[in-house]
């Protein structure tokens, strides 16, 4: 059971983590800019850390917390620990919509790239399909919303090699970088308003983690246990959905966050989403920070992609967590 | 005594199958009813409109006067505990963090209040489940699984408790403790209904035993009226000796001559 001490000690612990990622990685870096001549206002020290690195380490946070919620959302809706936020098909969208802005050369639409606005788009739309044929019928049921996910999801890749194969050759380089994924240092407006949609998201999921638990052990289970069963899963869907559209959109697919850190977070908390949803925000953003930080001053002056940090860096641990054969700290 | 459940011709179709066939019943408090039959009879189906789950039947269901469909889950969640066939689970929870799942309707914040500690530790005391409360759930065996289910189920206080085959994997003498439980909750005012395919646990602790057989009721009583050989031989296709028990309840006894065996195949 959860009983506050032990609530507030597992979460502070990951909040802790957060905050030493945010405020210590943007001190990381090439061009040795230090914090006290950024601190004095003297140039280029100050525009290197607070204009290029902290909007990045921010997104990186905010991208890996709304990727690894998004995880855990959509584990407890399906039911199925090797559910990740693209299963249910809103990265491919999203990425069909990118790749459609690349191939078109759109560049902005208003004052936004295009990119961003066609991939959410693109997102939008598959999530809308899903929805659609997946609530079709006596209610929203984990399995359809499953093979919805699944099928609209190989639709969009096929979508997507099609433009590829027709597309030149810079174009082609850009669809690759950006199916890759990668971390930009974004305007603070733009952060400022994910921040806000992210933190709505993570503030729904906590309100709602008793539900989630029930839901995350069956349908029969949740819905003889006060919880209104298709709202919720709609909502959980919507919610898992929506945080991975926005973050894709922005960054391009970001792997393996949303499967393992919720995975990881499981072995140290236990399965209790009160206190995994908390944790594995912190824990999946503070993770992509450093891994970006990584990436970005590994081989510097180039970049690494950050997913294949985050496989590279994550995959040994995890590894090394399901040898260590630990049950859980508490537990 | 009064009445919790009110069907009228409730029917329901899975598909283009009518699996129940115009059931009508009335289901007291303060009793333990059990729900018998051959497989496909309609017994779980049957449970899934008492507990609310399926909602797509056809004719009335009235629960506590008001049907079925017309209960905010959050409401039934606090009168009602259901108890599906096999519960399978994908997560590392302990079996004390699954029966406390049970308080969850009941719970306003996101902490168990004292009293809700008190509710899961008297229910797992009750069942027995005490000595693995911290292991992994899904590393228990299928009994205690059963038991720390059932736990669950108590720690939610309802007032209708609904079992769907709750000694399948139980040991001998957890089928007789589970029992004996359901017997006294009945006692203490709760209205209890369970499916099993144990005549002899039904006849024993019953008050009130639901034949069905195709989707209708074949039968309905006392034990002593409904355990016959008729039923047995026309419901289940079993020839079977009644016997007396001791507390003057009918007892089974599948005991055939060796000729007879043979005769009933698949």
């Amino acid at each position: 059971m959860v009983d506050r001490r032990r609530f507030w000690f597992a979460v502070g612990a990951a909040v802790l983590f957060f905050v030493l990622a945010l405020v210590l990685t943007p001190l990381i870096g090439s061009s040795g800019a230090t914090l006290s001549r950024a601190w004095a206002g003297l140039s280029p020290d100050k525009e290197i850390l607070f204009q290029v690195r902290l909007p990045r380490v921010l997104l990186a946070g905010l991208a890996g917390g709304a990727l690894a919620l998004a995880g855990v959302v959509f584990q407890a809706l399906l039911r199925d620990a090797l559910a990740t936020p693209y299963t249910l098909g809103v990265q491919s969208g999203a990425a069909l919509g990118a790749v459609i802005a690349i191939c078109f050369g759109w560049r902005t639409v208003g004052w936004f790239p295009a990119v961003w606005i066609s991939g959410f788009i693109g997102a939008a739309i598959t999530i809308m399909i899903v929805v659609g044929i997946a609530s079709e019928g006596r209610r929203m049921s984990s399995f359809t919303l499953l093979l919805t996910g699944v099928t609209i999801n190989s639709i969009c890749m096929a979508g997507i090699l099609f433009l590829h194969y027709t597309a030149g050759f810079t174009q082609s380089f850009t669809i690759v970088r950006w199916l890759m994924g990668g971390i930009d240092s974004l305007p603070y407006p733009t952060l400022g308003v994910l921040a806000v949609g992210v933190a709505v998201g993570v503030g729904f999921a906590v309100m709602k983690s008793n539900q989630l638990n029930l839901l995350s052990v069956g349908e029969d289970w949740a819905a003889t246990r006060g919880v209104q069963l298709s709202s919720l899963m709609l909502i959980c869907y919507l919610l898992g959905s929506f945080l991975t559209a926005s973050i894709t959109a922005l960054t391009g697919p970001i792997g393996f966050i949303g499967l393992i850190v919720p995975h990881a977070l499981r072995m140290v908390v236990g399965a209790d989403h009160r206190l995994l949803v908390p944790t594995s925000f912190c824990v999946g953003g503070g993770f992509l920070m450093l891994c970006d930080t990584v990436a970005r001053t590994a081989l510097a002056p180039s970049e690494i992609p950050v997913g294949v940090m985050t496989a590279m860096l994550g995959g040994p641990f995890f590894i090394w967590l399901l040898r260590s054969g630990r049950r859980s700290l508490w537990a | 005594m009064t009445t919790v459940y009110e069907l009228d011709a409730v029917r329901v179709s899975i598909g283009s199958a009518e699996i129940i066939k115009g059931i009508s019943l009335t289901l007291q408090d303060a009793t333990l009813t059990t729900i018998v039959g051959p497989n496909g009879a309609g017994k779980s189906t049957l449970m899934s409109v008492l507990s609310g789950v399926r909602e797509d039947y056809e004719g009335q269901c009235r629960f506590h006067g008001r049907e079925m469909s017309q209960w905010r889950k959050g409401d039934l969640g606090r009168q009602l505990s259901f108890i599906p066939q096999n519960v399978r689970i994908e997560f590392p929870f302990t079996a004390e963090q699954v029966v406390f799942m049970g308080r969850t309707p009941h719970c306003h914040g996101l902490f168990e209040t004292p009293h809700d500690r008190d509710a899961v530790h008297r229910a797992m005391e009750t069942t027995d489940t005490l000595p693995f409360a911290q292991r992994d759930f899904r590393a228990l065996s299928g009994g205690e699984r059963q038991r720390v289910i059932l736990a669950g189920a108590l720690a939610q206080e309802p007032s209708v408790l609904l079992l769907d085959e709750p000694t399948t994997f139980l040991d001998l003498k957890h089928q007789i403790s589970t029992y004996v439980l359901l017997e006294k909750l009945a006692r203490e005012g709760i209205c209890v209904i369970a499916v099993t395919h144990d005549l002899n646990l039904a006849a024993s602790y019953s008050d009130r035993i639901v034949v069905l057989s195709h989707g209708e009721v074949a039968a309905d009583g006392v034990p002593g009226e409904v355990v016959t050989a008729k039923v047995l031989s026309e419901v289940f296709e079993v020839d079977a000796e009644i016997r007396s028990g001791s507390t003057g309840r009918p007892w089974v006894s599948y005991e055939q001559p060796m000729g007879a065996r043979e005769q009933r195949t698949w």
